[in-house]
């Protein structure tokens, strides 16, 4: 069936992506314990705990084995910089990286579709500054939305913090407002754009014109022909939106000082803290491909079309 | 008449200035008649049929005059214009598979027209798209109400398409190339369902095509168009032994030279 | 050139032009730029726009002007390598691809979706933690996040044309695969191809703006657009937003001309397109 085929690929290319993340490390030049080490002084025992740690005097594929089986039980190896279990640190960023992808989803979804479909919908000034903002929006880098937004609402005329997650529920959120703002913004410009045409175009399409012409309510049309269809085309890019959150977030959580996975991956790059790194790309290529198979379902189950042998 | 056009012209403004489509059409329907309007692809005759309902292009200019028993169509807006297009008038265009919504199924296709457009209640609309599948000549009706539109042919969805268009018994029905997008068995098939349905409950037809015997076959009177204009009016036999106008002669002189068919024998092959 | 013109609308023209402007500052930096971007003087700091500083200097006392103009340079060579690398490699892939079909159409189909699985800056960064931070490192990164993308495009354009008779008679006739791919395929998938990577340009641009943000693309002191909306940050928290402002500025701008750009010359909005 069409679901237990994709969630076979999915692993398929779960698999594949965790034996690329764990031999990234062997990629560099030098030994990898070397590399792991990265020129710090370290006693022998360190060395040797390290060689222990990774299995390195196994054969490779004993070892990536022996890597896979404890990522999947949880265990993700110890950081080098701080000696905690990579486990633990990852847990106790992944509330903030999740709230916040979840409040820049919201937004793109809402603000985005929203905004195309009422610029979609009537030809006014609403039409004309989403056209223009959409333009702009996506040229807009997260990084920089990052720092305008800070700028005016934060610096100038401060009405939220500049850094910080904030504790309890509402704390949180206003503290991660601005954040997912800045995530959402290029998103949601391009989304309110490919929302109004295919509002557009769904306008046009014969069956939106016949349902009219058989006198049925203007509203009626507009929901049923209109925005419905228009729907599917939307649904996938917001989808694939919402999975490059993912990869957005790294640089709004630096940017505000974020407790979250990303300030913890850019950390673990500058110090060269690899165990932290492949825990973090594995879990992020997870994601991403739930988030990419859930938006593939969702689309199946909007157009009856999908799957089958006859397409019209 | 019940359809009355008058000097009806249409143009559409595109880039470097107005183009005209259609140019002082004059024609007429008679109650429970049947209509040819013939020509080849550019004419200008689905254009027409769209001017009576009022479809046109949103950056089209139109003058003239369409009345429909006594009413002005022009000039008619919102909930007037609505009821017109629910209860008088009903429109079978080509494709059918781009007139029907692919992500709703047939039932609700049926059930909108008369639900939301002619204001039947939900189950009395349930209840009658199921008598009007039968009526068309449809088995499996259960079967059919559940499918989506690509799961059925063409010939299958253009029948469900003209139950749509006489649930509400309107006056007039408007036909656009109906059968050119069908192979030709599923062809004679659809324009006998159209023609009893209508001789049935007496509509009138406006019927669209480029071939001239198929409007022969179907038509009590003929009008041919060419780029934008209409060039003769008559009757079939009137047009095939005595072509007025040189287009029409050549209209003539491009049919296949199969089937004659006579317009006293009514559709058939 | 006329042609062009018309095709590029009004606001098309602007684009060009400011895309120009912004080729011609990075080219002509060493020339133009009146300031060292890298020294710059503790007593001169956050100083205002001026005759003697256009855009003001700052938190270090460096020119804001001449770093702008500096900065274009590897803000635009990154791209550029990025989208050479994809536009290359990329398109051979596909046409490859389509051309034997079969078995290899499928491995590198697998390999690409491999690729797919991964979000870009992921890519990019896994790569710097091993092999260190740099634009080189960054760009190379970043094409073979792209490559699968471009790829995909091609070769659904690529495979309508195989298996028309323009390509299939000169198969037939003996003709090397190469030769005909060369001389009937790659013409008629070339439009794609540009319009590809000027929307590409646009994307590789913010993305690799971002790492330099992060402090993984280009080092200071060296100059550059998404360095620089980094190294301003503190000044911008301060009251000085001079210089992440301008910075980011620079970046939008360039981004959006070049999206216009694509969209006129392909027919497709660039705010629809994700890389």
């Amino acid at each position: 069936m069409f679901v237990v085929r994709r969630l076979l690929a999915l692993v398929g290319v779960l698999f594949a992506s965790s034996f690329l993340v764990f031999s990234a490390m062997y990629a560099a030049p030098g030994s990898p314990e070397n590399f792991l080490v990265q020129g710090r002084t370290v006693t022998p025992e360190v060395l040797a705990a390290i060689r222990e740690q990774y299995s390195l005097d196994d054969p490779f594929f004993v070892r990536f084995w022996n890597w896979l089986t404890n990522v999947l039980q949880g265990d993700f190896g110890q950081s080098l910089t701080n000696r905690q279990p990579v486990g633990e640190l990852l847990a106790a960023r992944l509330p903030t990286t999740l709230t916040l992808v979840l409040l820049a989803a919201i937004i793109i979804a809402v603000l985005g579709i929203g905004l195309g479909i009422a610029a979609g919908v009537r030809d006014g000034i609403l039409d004309k500054v989403v056209l223009l903002g959409s333009s702009l929006g996506f040229a807009v880098p997260t990084f920089f939305a990052a720092l305008l937004l800070m700028s005016i609402f934060s610096v100038g005329l401060g009405w939220f913090p500049v850094f910080g997650s904030g504790e309890g529920f509402f704390d949180r959120i206003w503290h991660l407002a601005l954040p997912a703002l800045a995530l959402a913004l290029p998103s949601a410009a391009v989304v309110a754009r490919i929302t109004r045409t295919a509002i557009r175009e769904e306008r046009d399409s014969e069956h939106s014109v016949m349902a009219t012409a058989r006198g049925v309510p203007a509203r009626i049309v507009l929901k049923r022909h209109v925005v419905r269809n228009s729907m599917l085309p939307v649904s996938t890019i917001v989808g694939v939106h919402i999975a490059g959150l993912i990869a957005g977030s790294f640089v709004v959580e630096y940017a505000f000082t974020l407790d979250g996975l990303g300030t913890l991956l850019v950390g673990a790059v500058q110090r060269k803290d690899f165990a932290v790194v492949q825990a973090i790309a594995i879990i992020l290529v997870a994601g991403f491909g739930i988030i990419n198979l859930l938006v593939d379902l969702l689309y199946k189950a909007i157009d009856p079309r999908v799957g089958t042998k006859q397409e019209s | 008449m019940m359809l009355d056009i008058r000097s009806l012209s249409l143009s559409i403004a595109v880039d470097g200035g107005p183009k005209e489509i259609l140019h002082d059409v004059t024609l007429a329907v008679g109650r429970g008649e049947a209509v040819g309007l013939v020509g080849e692809s550019g004419s200008g005759k689905s254009m027409t049929l769209r001017s009576v309902l009022r479809t046109e292009p949103r950056n089209a200019t139109v003058t003239g005059a369409i009345a429909l028993d006594g009413v002005d169509v022009l000039s008619l807006k919102g909930e007037p214009l609505r009821q017109l297009r629910a209860h008088q008038i009903a429109m079978i265009a080509q494709n059918p598979h781009a007139v029907l919504n692919p992500v709703l199924p047939i039932s609700r296709y049926l059930v909108e027209g008369m639900h939301d457009a002619q204001g039947l209640s939900v189950a009395a609309a349930r209840l009658r798209a199921g008598e009007l599948l039968e009526q068309v000549g449809i088995d499996g009706v259960d079967r059919v109400l559940a499918s989506y539109p690509h799961q059925l042919s063409g010939g299958m969805l253009q029948r469900v398409v003209i139950a749509g268009a006489i649930a509400g018994k309107p006056s007039l029905i408007l036909a656009d190339e109906p059968t050119t997008a069908l192979d030709v068995t599923t062809q004679a098939e659809v324009m006998a369902i159209l023609d009893d349905c209508r001789r049935e409950l007496g509509m009138a037809l406006l019927f669209v095509t480029h071939d001239l015997d198929l409007a022969a076959a179907v038509c009590d009177r003929i009008n041919v168009m060419k780029d934008g204009v209409v060039v003769e009016t008559g009757v079939p036999d009137q047009l095939r032994d005595h072509p007025a106008h040189p287009y029409t002669q050549q209209l003539m002189d491009s049919r296949p030279a199969s089937i004659m068919w006579s317009p006293s024998d009514g559709s058939g092959e | 050139m006329k042609r062009f013109a018309a095709r590029m609308g009004p606001i098309g023209i602007v684009a060009v032009v400011i895309v120009a402007i912004v080729v011609f500052g990075a080219v002509l930096a060493p020339l133009i730029a009146p300031y060292d971007p890298t020294i710059g003087s503790v007593t001169q700091r956050y100083l205002g726009p001026s005759l003697e500083h256009l855009l003001g200097t700052d938190q270090a006392g460096r020119d804001i002007f001449s770093r702008l103009l500096w900065g274009a340079r590897s803000s635009l060579v990154g791209p550029l390598i990025v989208v050479s690398i994809t536009a290359v490699v990329g398109t051979a892939l596909a046409l490859t691809s389509v051309w034997w079909g079969g078995f290899v159409d499928s491995a590198i189909s697998r390999v690409l979706d491999l690729l797919f699985a991964f979000p870009n800056l992921l890519l990019a960064v896994l790569a710097i933690s091993v092999f260190g931070a740099s634009l080189t490192t960054a760009a190379i990164a970043l094409s073979i996040a792209y490559i699968p993308y471009t790829a995909r495009v091609i070769r659904s354009t690529a495979l309508r044309e195989r298996n028309l008779p323009y390509i299939r008679s000169p198969q037939l006739q003996g003709i090397s695969g190469l030769v005909i791919t060369a001389r009937h395929l790659l013409p008629n998938v070339a439009p794609l191809i540009v319009t590809g990577a000027t929307i590409n340009f646009g994307f590789a641009m913010i993305e690799l703006a971002a790492l330099s943000f992060l402090g993984l693309g280009v080092q200071p002191p060296d100059a550059d657009w998404g360095l620089m909306v980094s190294s301003g940050q503190q000044s911008l928290i301060s009251g000085y937003p001079a210089e992440s402002i301008l910075a980011g500025l620079c970046i939008v701008i360039t981004v959006a001309s070049l999206g216009y750009i694509g969209e006129r010359l392909g027919g497709r909005s660039a705010a629809g397109r994700k890389a």
